[in-house]
């Protein structure tokens, strides 16, 4: 059995540390994205039009509904086939992005659900436009109840980003099995792998809970 | 703030000029089954402040709502200023009114609710600048400084920067009732505006109201159980019961000697 040696740690860290920057990028790029696109699916669910809401249903509920890698494969390896080339790290933003949407589409259903009646009815009631009622009024109220829920699909996207090393994107993970692919000692890389997560993760977490008591009240 | 409740009755309304407002035609409203409006018929001439009164149920709050389009009527007309509300006519036929031509006949007409329905992300002064800046296109100044007046009028100058929930109930009433008002309607809507207070905040709102009703021009249809209020402002009284009016008068004829059973009845459970 291999002892640990705080040496190897020193010597790989500065990998790691770029491979952990590359993960912070793809989850910051991939939350906005899923935020964004989330907040499309949620509004083009409400629309009275069938002919938007069935189409747009269909395809939220595949993608929420297949496994993430499975789809980073298909837009990594199969979209190339068709002429759509991106970058690995654009790809997995993507990917994530797209498979998070559609979670957060359902957050933001939820939050929009969650306005009285009554906000709707004073909106009415006043004339307010379609638009001025959504921007002014229903999104604002939403937006508070969601913030707190978002970050935890945050959190759960940071997680789930070491599948991008599967698509060749150099993150924590793809860094750690590099090194370790070289030096045949594994134990070292991946265990600060999974401290540089809970590193983040925890305080992350600690931060949205003091976030949602300062928000819903 | 207060109105003087001395006022005598003749200068009460001053610019009565008694045309037809509001007019219901075979209004007939139900929710499944339930019919709650039955092929109702009434009239409001311009200026006149009307209370429905009548048991729980009876339809009154229904018609405050078909009146701001938060409901469609399953059957009849309604017409207020002389357009239909949710009907417009099209080749000399009537068809269901399009959301454009509802909103130019709804803005005639403003709305207080029970539970306020403030919007809580927005601050007091926003609160009432909203619609006139966004649905009448006044400047910003203009409009907080008719919300100002309208503070002024309803006692809550000091409060302009606070947001709704800094505020106790009556106070947020008072607020919404300047918000309907600063978008200059024709028609003020009151459902149950003092039912969701404390006791002790009641007769705050009432003041507002009674002084806005002796003050102005502006026509007045109330759905309350505060029959003392009812019988200070109103011109007339409609007695509802299961979707029908079964009785209407003045105040004086309504609260006294009423004709119908159905009224006595009630009447003699409220005061």
């Amino acid at each position: 059995m291999n002892t640990w040696s705080w040496g190897y740690v020193g010597d790989i860290l500065p990998d790691l540390l770029k491979g952990l920057w590359i993960t912070v990028q793809a989850t910051l790029y991939g939350s906005l994205v899923s935020f964004a696109l989330g907040l499309v699916w949620a509004l083009a669910l409400r629309s009275p039009s069938r002919r938007l809401t069935w189409p747009v249903s269909i395809v939220v509920e595949f993608i929420r509904n297949t496994p993430l890698l499975v789809q980073l494969f298909f837009l990594f390896f199969v979209l190339p086939g068709w002429g759509l080339t991106f970058p690995p790290l654009a790809t997995g933003v993507i990917g994530l992005g797209l498979h998070y949407s559609t979670f957060t589409a359902e957050v933001y259903r939820a939050g929009i659900d969650g306005v009285p009646a009554g906000q709707w009815e004073a909106a009415t009631a006043l004339s307010l436009p379609r638009r001025r009622t959504w921007s002014a009024v229903i999104l604002p109220q939403a937006f508070r109840r969601v913030v707190p829920v978002l970050g935890n699909y945050v959190i759960a996207m940071f997680k789930d980003t070491p599948m991008l090393a599967a698509i060749t994107v150099g993150d924590m993970l793809f860094q750690a099995n590099s090194i370790s692919a070289a030096t045949f000692d594994y134990m070292e890389p991946i265990t600060v792998v999974g401290v540089l997560f809970i590193v983040i993760s925890y305080p992350t977490s600690l931060l949205l809970r003091a976030l949602e008591r300062r928000l819903v009240r | 703030m207060s109105a003087d409740p001395n006022l005598p009755e003749e200068t009460a309304n001053p610019a009565v000029d008694g045309t037809e407002l509001i007019r219901f035609d075979h209004v007939t409203k139900r929710f499944g089954a339930h019919t709650v409006l039955d092929s109702l018929d009434f009239t409001v001439s311009s200026g006149k402040h009307v209370t429905l009164i009548g048991p729980s149920g009876s339809g009154k709050t229904t018609i405050l709502r078909l009146l701001m389009t938060l409901l469609t009527p399953d059957e009849g007309t309604i017409k207020v200023g002389g357009d239909y509300l949710t009907h417009e006519e099209k080749g000399g036929r009537l068809v269901p009114a399009g959301e454009k031509h509802t909103r130019e006949v709804r803005k005639n007409i403003g709305m207080v609710f029970q539970q306020f329905n403030l919007f809580p992300n927005m601050k007091v002064l926003r609160n009432i600048t909203e619609a006139p800046v966004h649905v009448l296109g006044l400047g910003k100044e203009a409009a907080e400084e008719r919300a100002r007046g309208l503070l002024d009028l309803v006692g809550l100058t000091d409060h302009v920067d606070k947001y709704p929930t800094q505020l106790s109930g009556g106070q947020q009433q008072r607020v919404a009732i300047a918000r309907a008002l600063a978008m200059r309607p024709q028609v003020l809507l009151l459902d149950e505006v003092t039912s969701a207070l404390d006791p002790e905040l009641v007769a705050g709102v009432l003041d507002v109201l009674r002084d806005i009703a002796h003050t102005t021009d502006i026509t007045m249809l109330c759905v309350t159980h505060e029959m003392n209020f009812a019988r200070d402002i109103s011109d007339d009284v409609l007695m509802f019961d299961a979707g029908r009016v079964i009785e209407s008068g003045t105040p004086e004829k309504i609260f006294t000697e009423p004709e119908h059973e159905r009224t006595r009845e009630f009447l003699s459970a409220v005061l």
